[in-house]
């Protein structure tokens, strides 16, 4: 009656060891270490840089535990703190001997002690929250309006270049927020520029009217052409916030899009959060723009006219003012690399620039042109421009390498140099949310999250074994398989554990214990009732299943809902409480039964169970249990 | 061991007006608080900034508040956190002014008055996360309330459905009535344990309804009242064991979690609390009130019935 066939033993004991297994990495802790991975796109992190840093590391004389080669990056483990930092400075001189170009990023890290088999078999420790290990946690909000203007205006601009080309004559194209109008003179002419809309802006959809005398042709961006534009934005922001965060040397930062319009970054172990917040709130989108030169903008420019039309006026650095075309040449997508320098000749500091080839192309087209004209570089941060530099462009400039010199102090040209290589934004953000965790307080936190489960689960334990004897044993059994399970499943998904998370591990072992105590009241509601001891077991645990089972359903709906509607604290208590409800029906009742049908199943004349006092209330007597 | 020495059925249901009109009160009570005072929201849902500092020795809130308002914030807020040593200072959200910016300013102005100030955690949270966060708080609850609904009223009858919910919301009332009354922080992690509750408390009706639902197949001679008080006893100790045992966990998180879990167990404690009580007065009295019959559960199960080779009734009808 109360016997399982083989084939359920195997099953409990393959999750016995599996769990085991998985659940072991998180008893190594964690060891000090550098972390070297590559800081720019062409520099590969292999065997030969691996070379590199051993030979480092032995030169200096600092006794390594590991040094291994992990994917795109080099983990170094070392056996304490001090030797972390020194090897952090003998790995940086012989990789990095020039500091102002690094080709690698080394950081500071910590790394799961387990041993090789383990991580052989995909066996890594539970990812430790912030709120658990301390960092910064930063939300940034996409502001997708700019980067549909922006998008807006270089259409504008791609226009009137097309517009010319076929010598088709308007009478002025504005950009008004998302929308451009094109004014004609006649409707010949509409219509002709109406088919260079559908052949080269398929991007646009076009409205005719008509004000007054004009013609008037509005376009609009397309709404899938919108979506597309808002997508790209977001994963160029995501990119340049990567070049960031490495400028920064953080091991491990997690840069995540969140909705439509949302990017969350972590940086576990920043303490420097005013330096990590310089870098990544520098919203900056780089344009370059040509100085209008005009008699009028001049008089604009000393404040005495209007800023003509198709021109803008910014302001800058100094505080005087320029204006500018509205029309971009170029922007920061076209930059593949800045660097600070100094002129050979004049020993002025610099920033040089690398183009790609659509950049180098436009520039020496625009360049050949306006020899002796200005050319304004413009940083727009907010939403709001300032000029960083206006140099007079003194020859064409072919080969994509450019010089910006003029007016810069060295730090400026080294800041300059940062914010341009770090790439530009396709839209600015805005953080929207932020939290920041001292090291200690995660300490801290890890420590108060472990004493809860413990001392919950002592006490949970002792009560069980003294109410419901050997019972309670199996129980309190099932109960610390339930914990290996639920460790194991959260490091094998790689879950990220947090303190919510921690609390919901001590809930969950509270509520998994109602199963077994469901389990053996009924046995002992069936033993008062006269039932024999084995089929008391049997009935038991059947008439309780359907319980369990509707029970922890209804609380499973209540931890979907949690993981669908939760953010961030709710959704780490939630994936653990959900998790949690799965394992604890597997351990609570497959588990637990395996254990007594081990104990009790082959007795053929059992007479009586050691589940505690069975009192009757018919005699008033009590059934002395054993 | 054994708590329970019960003879005869506890006659739950003769008390069930008095017992209803005691929780209708307390509901009320609870829905007055969060009107007149509202709850004390976190700042994760108000949107502003949050610092917690921590000095070296026991802090002198007072001190702290009168170097935050110097610096010209209008509505700020200073609490002592955890410890002595450890100050909790709110801000209100401004406008054209940085988190990074406010929390700098203050953590300098602290430092100039006591230099063992240092930073544990900051948190900003703009405005439009705040209400999203709200947002999604209330659909997660309207989820679980409509799925648990939908689950009770296909696994057992309608009646059962509506009791169970109205049950809990009581429960998830009273939680907040607490925390509205007593202006504690009601912060997300709170939002969980509420949640986690509804589930945990329907949990406890539901194993008393599977009860009731057995004992009417079981028991074809007792009437609608003497089922529920025999259900409700012969599943009363289990209903205190297992709450004695998650309290035991909520404890430990109580007295072990420190700060940062304090109003999440504390919430869980209430919620455990008032769940048992719930469960049985409430949700078993309203099943009671909507007139659950034998017909109700029998119709739907007759086909398993058939099934069940371990019911001496299969088949029988009355």
């Amino acid at each position: 009656m109360n016997r399982y066939p083989v084939w359920k033993y195997v099953i409990i004991v393959i999750a016995l060891v599996v769990g085991g297994l998985y659940a072991l990495p998180n008893f190594f802790g964690e060891s000090p270490a550098v972390q070297v991975s590559a800081a720019k796109t062409l520099v590969k992190v292999d065997t030969n840089t691996l070379a590199q840093v051993e030979a480092a590391l032995k030169a200096a004389g600092i006794t390594v535990d590991q040094v291994v080669l992990d994917g795109t990056s080099i983990k170094v483990r070392l056996n304490d703190t001090d030797a972390q930092l020194k090897a952090k400075d003998a790995i940086q001189k012989a990789l990095l001997p020039d500091p102002s170009n690094p080709a690698y990023v080394v950081a500071l890290n910590l790394v799961s002690r387990s041993p090789a088999w383990l991580t052989g078999l995909h066996a890594a420790p539970m990812y430790l929250g912030l709120d658990l290990r301390g960092g910064v946690h930063f939300m940034l909000q996409v502001d997708m309006q700019a980067a549909l203007s922006k998008r807006a205006e270089s259409l504008s601009g791609d226009l009137r270049t097309s517009l010319r080309e076929k010598n088709i004559r308007h009478s002025g194209i504005n950009r008004e927020g998302q929308t451009i109008e094109v004014k004609f003179r006649d409707a010949a002419t509409r219509t002709q520029a109406q088919a260079v809309f559908q052949d080269q802006f398929t991007d646009l959809q076009t409205a005719e009217s008509a004000d007054g005398v004009d013609f008037k042709l509005t376009a609009s961006i397309k709404p899938d052409a919108a979506r597309r534009i808002q997508d790209q934005a977001l994963k160029q922001n995501i990119t340049t916030l990567h070049n960031r965060i490495n400028e920064l040397g953080v091991a491990e930062p997690v840069i995540q899009q969140q909705g439509l319009d949302r990017i969350v970054v972590q940086l576990p172990g920043v303490q420097d959060t005013a330096k990590a917040k310089d870098i990544l709130g520098r919203t900056a989108t780089l344009e370059v723009r040509m100085v209008d030169e005009s008699a009028e903008a001049r008089g604009a420019e000393a404040g005495t006219g209007m800023v003509p039309f198709g021109s803008e006026r910014y302001l800058e650095r100094s505080g005087q003012p320029v204006i500018v075309k509205k029309q971009v040449i170029l922007t920061g997508e076209n930059l593949t690399d800045a660097q600070p320098g100094f002129d050979g000749q004049t020993q002025e500091p610099t920033v040089n620039l690398n183009l790609d080839a659509k950049g180098t192309r436009i520039f020496r087209d625009v360049t050949r042109e306006n020899v002796g004209k200005r050319m304004a570089i413009l940083l727009f941060e907010k939403g709001k421009g300032e000029v960083v530099t206006a140099p007079v462009i003194r020859t064409e400039i072919g080969g994509g390498r450019v010089q910006i010199s003029g007016r810069m102090t060295t730090m400026e040209a080294n800041d300059t140099a940062l914010l341009l290589r770090a790439g530009s934004l396709a839209a600015p953000m805005e953080i929207i949310e932020e939290t920041t965790i001292g090291p200690s307080l995660g300490a801290e936190n890890i420590a108060k999250g472990f004493h809860s489960v413990a001392w919950g689960f002592l006490a949970v334990a002792v009560f069980m074994c003294i109410y419901y004897m050997l019972f309670g044993v199996f129980s309190s059994i099932a109960l610390a398989f339930n914990l290996l399970l639920l460790v194991a499943l959260l490091s094998m998904l790689q879950a990220t554990l947090t303190l919510p998370g921690m609390a919901a591990m001590a809930l969950v072992l509270g509520m998994a214990i109602d199963s077994n105590v469901l389990i053996n009241e009924r046995i002992r509601e069936e033993l008062r009732n006269g039932a024999s001891p084995q089929a008391a077991i049997h009935t038991g645990y059947d008439r309780a299943w359907a319980t369990i089972f509707d029970s922890n359903i209804t609380t499973l709906i209540a931890g979907l809902a949690l993981l669908a509607f939760g953010s961030g604290p709710v959704r780490g208590f939630a994936v653990v409480h959900c998790l949690g409800i799965m394992t604890s029906m597997f351990s609570g009742v497959f588990f637990s039964r395996g254990l007594v049908n081990l104990w009790y199943g082959r007795k053929n004349r059992l007479k009586s169970v050691s589940i505690g006092t069975i009192w009757r209330p018919e005699s008033g007597a009590t059934i002395k249990a054993e | 061991m054994e708590f329970f020495r019960i003879k005869r059925d506890i006659p739950f249901m003769r008390h069930a007006l008095v017992f209803n009109a005691v929780s209708l009160v307390t509901f009320l009570a609870a829905v007055f608080f969060l009107f007149s005072r509202g709850l004390h929201l976190s700042v994760e849902f108000t949107g502003g900034t949050l610092l917690e500092v921590t000095y070296a020795q026991p802090a002198d809130v007072a001190v702290v508040r009168d170097t935050v308002a110097k610096l010209g914030f209008a509505d700020v807020q200073v609490q002592n956190y955890g410890t002595a040593r450890d100050v909790l200072i709110r801000l209100p959200a401004q406008k054209g002014v940085s988190s990074a910016q406010q929390s700098a300013q203050v953590m300098t102005a602290l430092k100039a008055v006591d230099a063992s100030a240092s930073m544990r955690r900051t948190e900003f949270v703009g405005p439009q996360v705040g209400d999203e966060l709200a947002a999604d708080g209330l659909k997660a609850l309207a989820f679980v309330v409509v799925g648990i609904m939908i689950y009770l009223a296909i696994r057992f009858e309608w009646k059962f459905a509506v009791a169970a919910i109205i049950a809990n919301l009581h429960d998830v009332i009273i939680i907040m009535g607490f925390f509205a009354f007593f202006q504690w922080e009601f912060s997300l992690p709170v939002l969980a344990a509420v949640l986690a509750v509804l589930g945990y408390s329907v949990n406890e009706s539901v194993v008393i309804f599977d009860r009731i639902r057995e004992n009417f197949r079981r028991y074809r001679k007792m009437n609608t009242v003497e089922i529920i008080n025999n259900a409700i006893t012969s599943t009363i100790s289990r209903t205190i064991i297992t709450h004695g045992s998650t309290q035991m966990m909520v404890l430990s998180m109580l007295l072990f979690g420190g700060a940062t879990l304090h109003y999440f167990a504390l919430a869980l404690t209430i919620g455990i609390l008032f769940g048992i009580y719930s469960s049985v007065f409430v949700a078993a009295s309203i099943a009671m009130w909507l007139g659950i019959q034998r017909e109700d559960l029998v119709k739907g199960t007759v086909v398993k019935k058939d099934t069940d080779p371990n019911d001496p009734n299969a088949g029988a009808t009355v």
